[in-house]
């Protein structure tokens, strides 16, 4: 199994490691319910080293990746910004989701997901002689990621790395600034505010230690789950993967049909449309947690299933997203199996959490 | 790894205590309740239903997964802890006070065979 530079300190800590996608990672140092409500009330620390961080150099990189990418990276026009796109097969099926940034006119950055990178690295560089011969694309395994999320994430980092404010403290959201060799971008996973930081794989531990000691929680990837599906975020394998269209997953918002531009699966997206919804789920009734392909059932009829479910420790029941039929609409009451069981769950606007705050209605949030 | 001694297990990772009155209480062990993590819901088997050795009676479910709970003996059910249903967290603060579901046993000598603390930590670390 693969491991970052963080495994040793992740044992020690007496994490519980678990294969992730062919990576060592840690799932909880204890208890993930705690971890989860550190990132919603303070802030806490996750090693997400194992997404892959591409780098795209040469002065062809912009009408590449407006060739790669459904997402239009002609958005990006000030360097620093940052977009999230899926990047598609010709069929339209999403081969991945992943956030690209600009930082000049030979220099995008893309971060990808690790059990998707080796193959995204083989797609996107069979796409060069297509769009642009003119970039280089490169693997940059030798940096590490580090993700510090939460409302006081930003404050205890510049705790921690006093000089690197000046560079970071004026981003916005979607906005990245490179100092020398590490890369700080004001995004996340979570719906909290917070940085991710790209640094050199031999610096990522003195990071690491520097933001426990300024008072971040170290965090796992159950909790990243949690944080994440509250805040209504797509999981790449899960929630899409290459045999669902974005428009059948919840991402037409990252789609970009307008003008002449061509792109990779555009001419499939226009000919099939959508037929479903990524829509979220909230457990009304006790009974257990919902889970992934559990059924959902309207009037005793098969509507959709549960790509990701959970138990959300912010609201205290559980929470899911689902692929359901169009028609199905927020405000809706259906059924799921769970275990047998046919629980009700009202069907909501796929976000749930946000800023620490609950989303729901007062109908919801009993 | 925490274990009573006094206790006796199964495979499938159940302790199971004898009572004064001789019904036998049932919970899940430390080892199993560390594997599942956090956990959110408990369902324990209502009182009146008769049950054989090895069946499915109940269900844990942590954030991370669902897990069935066993009889570990044949017999009926008398009492199941409604203290779980509303606080599943008392399974990870302390396992072995955290018991689901009490059983009569139909033969009390059954008890006897299941596996001592010694067995239980074999069959965990094998």
């Amino acid at each position: 199994m693969r491991k970052t530079p963080l495994n040793a300190w992740h044992r020690e800590a007496g994490a519980r490691m678990v294969d992730f996608g062919g990576w060592e990672m840690p799932l909880h140092y204890g208890s993930q319910i705690e971890e989860h409500h550190a990132v919603r009330r303070d802030a806490g620390v996750f090693d997400v080293s194992h997404m892959r961080v591409v780098d795209f150099r040469g002065s062809g990189s912009r009408a590449f990746l407006r060739g790669a990418l459904a997402n239009d990276v002609a958005r990006l026009a000030a360097p620093g910004k940052a977009l999230y796109t899926c990047m598609l097969a010709e069929d339209g099926g999403v081969l991945d989701d992943l956030i690209v940034y600009f930082f000049r006119e030979d220099f995008f950055r893309a971060v990808v997901n690790a059990s998707t990178a080796d193959k995204d690295l083989a797609w996107l560089r069979s796409l060069r002689s297509r769009w642009s011969s003119d970039v280089e694309i490169e693997s940059r395994d030798d940096l590490a990621l580090i993700a510090i999320q939460g409302p006081r994430a930003r404050e205890r980092f510049w705790q921690a790395m006093p000089g690197l404010r000046a560079a970071t403290e004026p981003l916005a959201p979607f906005g990245a600034a490179l100092v020398g060799d590490v890369m700080v971008a004001r995004t996340g996973y979570t719906g909290e505010d917070g940085f991710e930081v790209a640094l050199p794989a031999s610096h990522a531990a003195a990071l690491w230690k520097a933001l426990v000691a300024a008072g971040a929680r170290p965090c796992g990837l159950g909790a990243r789950d949690t944080l994440r599906l509250e805040a209504g975020m797509n999981l790449y394998g899960q929630d899409m993967d290459e045999r669902v269209s974005p428009f059948d997953a919840g991402l037409a918002w990252t789609v970009d049909l307008s003008g002449a531009r061509d792109f990779v699966g555009k001419s499939a997206l226009l000919v099939h449309g959508s037929r479903h919804e990524l829509l979220g789920l909230v457990l009304l009734e006790p009974g257990g947690v919902l889970r992934a392909h559990q059924e959902v059932l309207s009037g005793g009829r098969r509507v959709g299933e549960i790509t990701s479910g959970t138990y959300s420790p912010t609201l205290a029941r559980s929470i899911a997203l689902a692929r359901l039929e169009r028609g199905i609409a927020a405000g809706a009451t259906v059924q799921v199996d769970v275990r047998g069981k046919r629980l009700a769950a009202r069907v909501v606007k796929p976000s749930f959490v946000r800023r620490g705050k609950s989303l729901l209605s007062d109908k919801e949030d009993r | 790894m925490k274990l009573p001694q006094d206790l006796r297990y199964t495979e499938s990772h159940e302790w199971v205590r004898r009572e004064a009155d001789g019904n036998v209480s049932v919970g899940i062990t430390d080892h199993a309740q560390e594997q599942l993590g956090d956990i959110v819901f408990v369902e324990a088997p209502h009182p009146g239903r008769k049950v054989k050795a090895g069946e499915a009676v109940g269900v844990v479910e942590s954030v991370k997964a669902a897990s069935d709970i066993y009889a570990p003996v044949s017999g009926e059910i008398v009492a199941a802890n409604a203290e779980l249903s509303s606080s599943p967290e008392k399974v990870n603060e302390d396992a072995f006070a955290a018991w689901m579901y009490r059983i009569r046993p139909d033969d009390a000598a059954a008890i006897d065979r299941l596996l001592d603390a010694a067995a239980y930590r074999k069959s965990v670390s094998a």
